[in-house]
């Protein structure tokens, strides 16, 4: 059924220390959905996507993703981490191997494929995201913009049913957030169920199915793009694509 | 504002230094009447302490003999001390007909510092690591033996440079899988470990190496049962790594913090276990990044052997010490001083090569950044 949510909230709350970061967290997303979460910063969004493969903890409610639910139990983390990619802001790439061992070492060691099978997956999502030339260079040799699709194609090898994008633009100079971009909006177009926790609203009216609005730890706001961006009905989400607009 | 289109400049060179030593001496050395007066008088103090060095080293130097008669006159060094005693000096009192198993040894030992000085392509880590934990054991095999055909023989027969560079080794090859050990643990979430290592850090860190030194050696067999069935000198290579091993682990923990945490967050992303993300993506970072202070580290561990001279071993400083001290060389105190400067040398031999090797690593690690 492709109605059952392949990741739903159930009332999740989480603290920092005596912060509050998520409160009363309700959310469903469907298989193929592509979700656009936004919010000023401190507002607990990437908070939320990284309590989706729990390198963050919540304390209360249930979160359930691909049928599985979030426990401590070691065995739950490990699938749900097969199932769910993440690609960060800051690129994380491991600056002691090669592009191509950075994509093969994830699926030799979790996956068990042979070094052989892995390298030719890991050549075909280099095509993908048009960097198959740098294979044998190092990260420290790419630019931002190359290192961060390298990090995509890296997440993309684990066969992931589930993207994360953590601010995945944020860091990147102007000139190469376009080409991070399209092949992101490449990854929507084929179905790829996407969280993506970012500012760039060109992006979030070209592919996203919804628009999370986020502040203070809680869901503001929920709508599709055009209505959020032309019609935003709280005056936080008002203020928030004010000032997001402001210099456009 | 009316639009300003400036001329495009095409890449020019760097203006051309003048260099050669004239003009080089001219701008540092001469550039003025202080300076010149500074330079003259440096030039005096290095000359003359090159002279002295030059006739006291080498031109005044008595080169042969069997006794302190032969060096009567302090001009010169006395280095007859060092040319007729170097085999007790290197091999301690290891049995003469077996100095090949020794030597076997040494020859080892300069192959596994080439293994980790020059690079063999990809097999490189894989080379290095067999020597690591291949070297220890050879070693044991050929200088103590007891198997095999060799012949055993007690380590309290060690001594000289033998002893002090076992020690050494025994210090260095074992605080470094020990402190990586301590430090995993000492960094582990588990409280329990994470206590358990922290207390034997600090325990070894704030006892005094000559009262561990001075524990084990002296007083172990009346603490522990059958502490005294432990050859001595196997004592003191354990006092060694234990104690060495709490520096080291501090090292490591060093280089751990300095990996940012984006690398544990995308490992735990793409799935890696604990053990799986240590191995293959913080550690190798983090042991990189410790380099420099474990190299201190391990200079320190090479000098400090010298306090087994307290517990009355013979290093290689001991040994010149009390061969200072038989009727043979009984004699003017310029031999003494030949025998320290001698020491003196040696030891800065080893250190000076093991810092010149640091050195070329952080070059190294910083071309890669």
């Amino acid at each position: 059924m492709s109605e059952t949510p392949i990741i739903s909230f159930n009332t999740v709350n989480k603290w920092y220390g005596d912060f509050h970061v998520l409160r009363n967290i309700d959310l469903q997303v469907k298989k193929g959905e592509r979700i656009v979460i936004c919010g000023p910063s401190g507002s607990g969004k990437s908070t939320l996507i990284r309590c989706i493969n729990r390198l963050e903890e919540h304390q209360q409610g249930t979160i359930i993703v691909d049928d599985i639910e979030l426990t401590d139990d070691v065995k739950n983390i490990d699938s749900i981490r097969l199932e769910v990619g993440m690609v960060f802001q800051s690129f994380n790439l491991f600056p002691h191997m090669t592009v191509l061992e950075n994509l093969i070492i994830g699926q030799h060691l979790v996956r068990r494929l042979p070094k052989r099978d892995a390298e030719e997956v890991a050549m075909t999502y280099l095509e993908r995201v048009k960097i198959a030339d740098q294979a044998i260079k190092y990260p420290g040799q790419l630019s931002g913009g190359q290192q961060q699709r390298v990090a995509i194609a890296r997440s993309l090898c684990m066969k992931p049913k589930i993207m994360l994008f953590d601010e995945v633009t944020s860091a990147l100079d102007p000139e190469m957030v376009k080409e991070v971009l399209d092949v992101m909006v490449d990854l929507a177009q084929e179905g790829m169920t996407m969280l993506v926790v970012t500012h760039e609203m060109g992006f979030a009216r070209t592919v996203a199915d919804r628009v999370i609005f986020m502040d203070e730890g809680q869901i503001i706001e929920e709508n599709t793009p055009d209505a959020f961006f032309d019609n935003p009905t709280s005056e936080r989400a008002q203020n928030f694509i004010g000032q997001v607009l402001h210099h456009l | 504002m009316d639009p300003v289109n400036r001329i495009f400049h095409e890449e020019q060179p760097p203006p051309v230094r003048t260099t050669g030593l004239l003009a080089w001496s001219k701008e540092n050395l001469f550039s003025s009447w202080f300076n010149i007066v500074i330079s003259i008088l440096l030039f005096w103090i290095i000359y003359q302490f090159v002279a002295f060095v030059l006739s006291w080293g080498l031109i005044n130097a008595v080169w042969f003999g069997e006794t302190a008669k032969a060096c009567p006159d302090s001009s010169g060094a006395c280095w007859a001390f060092i040319t007729s005693r170097w085999r007790l000096f290197v091999y301690g009192l290891y049995p003469n007909d077996l100095y090949w198993r020794v030597n076997v040894v040494y020859v080892l030992a300069a192959i596994t510092i080439a293994s980790f000085v020059w690079s063999f392509g990809k097999s490189t880590m894989r080379i290095r690591m067999t020597m690591f934990i291949g070297f220890p054991i050879a070693a044991y095999i050929f200088l103590i033996g007891g198997f095999w055909g060799l012949k055993y023989i007690t380590p309290e027969n060690f001594g000289g440079l033998l002893l002090t560079l076992t020690i050494a080794t025994s210090g260095i090859f074992g605080s470094i899988p020990l402190g990586l050990i301590l430090m995993l643990g000492r960094t582990s979430d588990l409280k329990i470990y994470s206590k358990v290592c922290t207390v034997f850090i600090e325990f070894w860190r704030g006892v005094p190496h000559i009262v561990v030194i001075v524990m084990f050696v002296a007083l172990l067999p009346l603490f522990v049962p059958g502490g005294g069935k432990v050859d001595i000198v196997v004592r003191a290579f354990i006092a060694f790594a234990a104690f060495n091993s709490a520096y080291m682990a501090e090292v490591f923990r060093g280089g751990l913090q300095s990996i940012p945490k984006g690398q544990f967050e995308a490992s735990r992303a793409i799935g890696l276990s604990y053990w799986k993300m240590m191995g293959y993506i913080i550690l190798p970072q983090a042991i990189r990044n410790s380099i420099p202070a474990l190299v201190n580290t391990c200079i320190s561990i090479f000098k400090e052997t010298t306090i087994v001279l307290l517990v009355g071993f013979s290093d290689f400083l001991g040994i010149i010490h009390l061969s200072l001290e038989t009727p043979d060389w009984l004699g003017p105190p310029h031999i003494s001083t030949s025998g320290y400067v001698f020491a003196a040398m040696i030891y800065f031999v080893f250190t000076f090569g093991m810092s010149k090797y640091s050195k070329r690593l952080e070059n190294r690690s910083n071309v890669d950044n």
